[in-house]
């Protein structure tokens, strides 16, 4: 049995982050969930995915994150106790109907999981998604461990449905991607089977409705904020005239840092897990009681700017800072090192910084960027657009996903990237505002999610581009998730529905439409020629499965190559495709056939036609 | 308790996650708290994959700079690349086989010397143990037992809380069946070879 789905309670076991969640929501008795995936939040999703096969648990992968969410609301707004999960940038996808849900509402409880990433270890921004509780007026919820990440999604749906709003639910990467200690607790029976009551005047958003539903929504606010005042997990800890005002993982530092600093008996911690509304009489009651007040928290200084604003209604001019303190900023994410510095600073503790080695002499260790995979066909696609456009002065608008690490030289085909579908939106303007040739590069599932729109867009603008799709087949670079292209019966996945991206792109009306199979390179580079000398929109299908997703899969293997002895050393092949089965020993290209997948793709490039397959015996 | 922190870094595919969770099953079982963290969001695409363990009483499931007691390499370069978590007082365990990160193949770095690099690390920690694991795992009989040859020389150092008996028993609670066998030979021998590489 899944282990989020174990009647066990009291058991201990050592959980991720998102497991951790994911097993408080069964807790708590959701019954429904959707996601669109996105790292650090990915697991997450798994997690349900893997347990809705053994038990009356629904979840789905949405085909974005504004759908996940629409389809979590109406569930909960027939009852059903819901949950749709997301990254910090999803959320900026959903907002659309994050905005107006916070009007209307939910009868189950409904969370929203927003998956912050501070530093950006997997992401194209860090934006602080406490904003978006502001902004929607909407409870947010945030925990600084994961058993109380755990804890806190009963919490979070218990006051949901006493609001009857969602609740946001904030992590950040270090939540999502730590392991500890979680204890079981016991599982709420789901009710999974909901229904809906017509109630139009309170759930069709015109703007008479609308106009009544803001003020509701303001009363919520009010409740909600007398709930954040008593909640259990905003906490005052110690006692003396520092005053602390952490959330989230900075909470962890600032504990050790208290500790490693022996001021326990100086300071007071206020660790703020109910974060909107913020609890307004416990801050200010907490700054009448200390001298000085530091604020330790990642991102923007969302707390902060609250807290100065809470003394100056009581007229308190001590001390409060934040953001300007030591190093403390609002970039990436913290250490402990950094916060433990700015607490001895801000108090004038006495402390030494442990000496750093001196890595002066210390030679350049080099990078070691993640790389397509070895046999990945994007390499391939890649490779023959840039040979097809030789010469052209081009624009290569491009996407999230695996292929994002087409950036990279020697391959360096991608020149412009905002958010998820910005490739092909982004070829529009490229292609009115410039004579350059425009190519964009989306994946299958990107597609799906945010794609399509923009190519309607170009077919009602008659723009003049060519979108590569790279259907792989899956989602590959969040872990291989299903999208709506994918077969889920190759899964043993009974009951999908399958779009073809084919027959979508011809039925929104591109002109010109063409299917390669990428590692046939002659074939491939003579359509793509023919594709993007077309004037108009042109679409290109580049279908060959993701070479991690066929070995998961256990697909029949190809045999590897190796390069044989009529090499002359011309390196076309590891210079223009740096496939990482390539390495040089002896001054000589070899090829690692434990890493080959067979694509045969170098084999086709080189001139001396030296690469050949690894002979059964050999 | 005292707190001890591991940093173990490796390459994508080298089963650094899998030592990690071993490690934190025997944590479990000898009832020692311990918080960690890993960043793995590109493992399998070559990238580097790091994990942070705090055993003992700390609420932090990251490391500073300078800081970490004990390092883990699964790789030369990147235990060259973490020297920054280390401090004059840091024991320091390298596998000594390189993988070549393609930026090298493609001529855009230079590899290190083996030779300056241990020299490197010697001097600037309490201690380096450096022998090639990769050629340990592959007489255990089992090539991609890397990760447990490391693991047999980290419990080896004593730095960490926990007892052979107890990780090599985390070991069979983790790690597959079929590779039980092969695993714990490679955990003895990644922990001999420890015992006789001393500097």
């Amino acid at each position: 049995m899944h282990k989020i789905l174990m009647e066990s309670p009291g058991e201990k076991m050592l959980m991720l982050g998102n497991e951790a969640i994911a097993r408080g929501a069964i807790e708590a008795g959701v019954a429904f969930t959707s996601t669109y995936p996105g790292t650090p939040s990915s697991e997450i999703s798994l997690n349900f995915f893997q347990a809705s096969q053994e038990s009356d648990l629904y979840f789905e992968y949405s085909s974005n994150e504004k759908v996940a969410l629409e389809v979590s609301a109406a569930a909960a707004n027939a009852g059903l106790r819901s949950m749709a999960v997301m990254k910090h940038v999803g959320l900026n996808v959903a907002a659309d109907a994050l905005m107006t849900l916070a009007y209307v509402g939910v009868k189950g409880g409904l969370v929203i999981l927003t998956a912050d990433d501070p530093f950006m270890f997997s992401s194209q921004n860090e934006q602080d998604n406490r904003y978006y509780a502001k902004l929607s007026g909407l409870p947010l919820v945030e925990p600084s461990s994961v058993p109380e990440a755990k804890e806190l999604v009963g919490y979070a749906l218990d006051i949901s449905e006493q609001l009857q709003e969602p609740v946001i639910f904030r992590t950040t990467t270090r939540i999502n991607h730590s392991t500890g200690v979680v204890t079981f607790g016991k599982l709420k029976p789901r009710k999974t089977k909901g229904e809906f009551a017509k109630d139009p005047l309170n759930l069709v958003t015109v703007p008479a409705v609308s106009r009544k539903l803001h003020v509701k929504l303001l009363e919520n606010y009010d409740k909600a904020k007398a709930l954040s005042e008593t909640s259990p997990f905003n906490i005052i800890e110690g006692d003396g005239a520092m005053g602390i005002i952490c959330n989230g993982v900075s909470y962890n530092y600032v504990r050790d840092a208290v500790n490693d600093l022996k001021i326990s008996d100086r300071v007071r911690v206020l660790r703020i897990g109910f974060s909107h509304p913020l609890p307004e009489k416990m801050i200010k009651a907490f700054l009448k009681s200390c001298d000085k007040v530091l604020v330790v928290e990642e991102g923007e200084p969302y707390m902060e700017e609250a807290a100065k604003a809470f003394a100056q209604e009581e007229k308190l001019d001590l001390p409060i800072n934040g953001k300007t303190v030591g190093k403390l900023t609002r970039l990436y994410e913290y250490s402990p090192a950094q916060v433990r510095e700015a607490i001895a600073g801000y108090f004038d503790v006495a402390y030494q910084a442990p000496a750093l080695p001196d890595l002066s002499d210390v030679p350049a260790v080099p990078q070691r960027p993640p790389t397509l995979c070895a046999g990945c066909s994007h390499r391939a696609t890649y490779y023959e657009v840039a040979k097809a456009a030789e010469g052209m002065a081009t624009i290569y608008p491009t996407d999230i996903g695996c292929y994002t690490l087409g950036l990279l030289p020697p391959l360096s085909m991608a020149d412009f990237l905002l958010c998820m579908g910005s490739s092909v939106g982004t070829a529009c303007g490229f292609s009115k505002a410039t004579d350059q040739k425009v190519i964009a590069f989306i994946g299958d599932s990107t597609f799906f999610h945010s794609g399509i729109p923009g190519l309607v867009n170009a077919v009602f603008n008659n723009c003049n581009f060519t979108l590569v799709i790279l259907d792989n087949g899956t989602t590959a670079m969040t872990g291989h998730q299903p999208n709506p292209g994918v077969d889920m019966e190759r899964l043993n996945l009974p009951g999908y529905g399958r779009v073809s991206i084919e027959k979508v792109v011809k039925a929104i009306g591109v002109p010109h439409v063409t299917v390669i199979k990428p590692y046939k390179v002659k074939k491939s580079i003579e359509q793509i020629q023919e594709a993007i000398s077309y004037k108009g929109v042109s679409v290109i299908i580049s279908e060959e499965v993701c070479a991690l997703y066929a070995k998961a899969l256990k697909l029949p293997r190809r045999k590897p190559f190796r390069v044989s002895e009529k090499c002359q050393n011309h390196r076309d092949c590891i210079e223009g495709l740096a496939c990482p089965a390539f390495y040089v020993w002896n001054e000589r290209v070899k090829i690692d056939a434990d890493m080959c997948t067979g694509c045969a793709l170098c084999a086709q490039i080189c001139p001396e036609n030296a690469i050949l397959p690894v002979k059964a015996d050999a | 308790m005292d707190t001890t922190k591991l940093v173990i870094v490796a390459v994508g595919g080298q089963g650094n996650l899998l030592a990690s969770s071993v490690l934190g099953e025997a944590a479990l079982m000898s009832d020692i708290p311990l918080h960690m963290s890993e960043i793995h969001g590109m493992a399998q695409r070559g990238g580097v994959v790091e994990s942070a363990l705090v055993f003992g009483d700390a609420h932090s499931t990251i490391i500073s700079d300078g800081e970490a007691d004990i390092l883990v390499g699964f790789e030369p370069a990147e235990t060259l690349r973490a020297i920054n978590k280390c401090n004059a007082d840091t024991v320091v365990i390298t596998n000594l086989a390189p993988l070549m990160p393609f930026t090298v193949n493609i001529g855009q770095g230079v590899y290190p010397d083996l030779a300056q690099l241990q020299d490197l690390i010697r001097s600037k920690t309490r201690k380096l143990i450096a022998f090639n694991a990769a050629s340990l795992a592959k007489e255990a009989g089992n090539s991609l037992a890397v990760n447990m040859v490391l693991l047999g020389a980290l419990v080896q150092t004593g730095v960490l809380p926990l007892s052979k008996e107890t990780v090599q028993e985390a070991m069979r609670r983790k790690t597959k069946a079929a590779f039980l066998d092969s695993n714990l030979k490679a955990f003895e021998m990644g922990f001999k070879a420890a015992e006789s590489n001393s500097d």
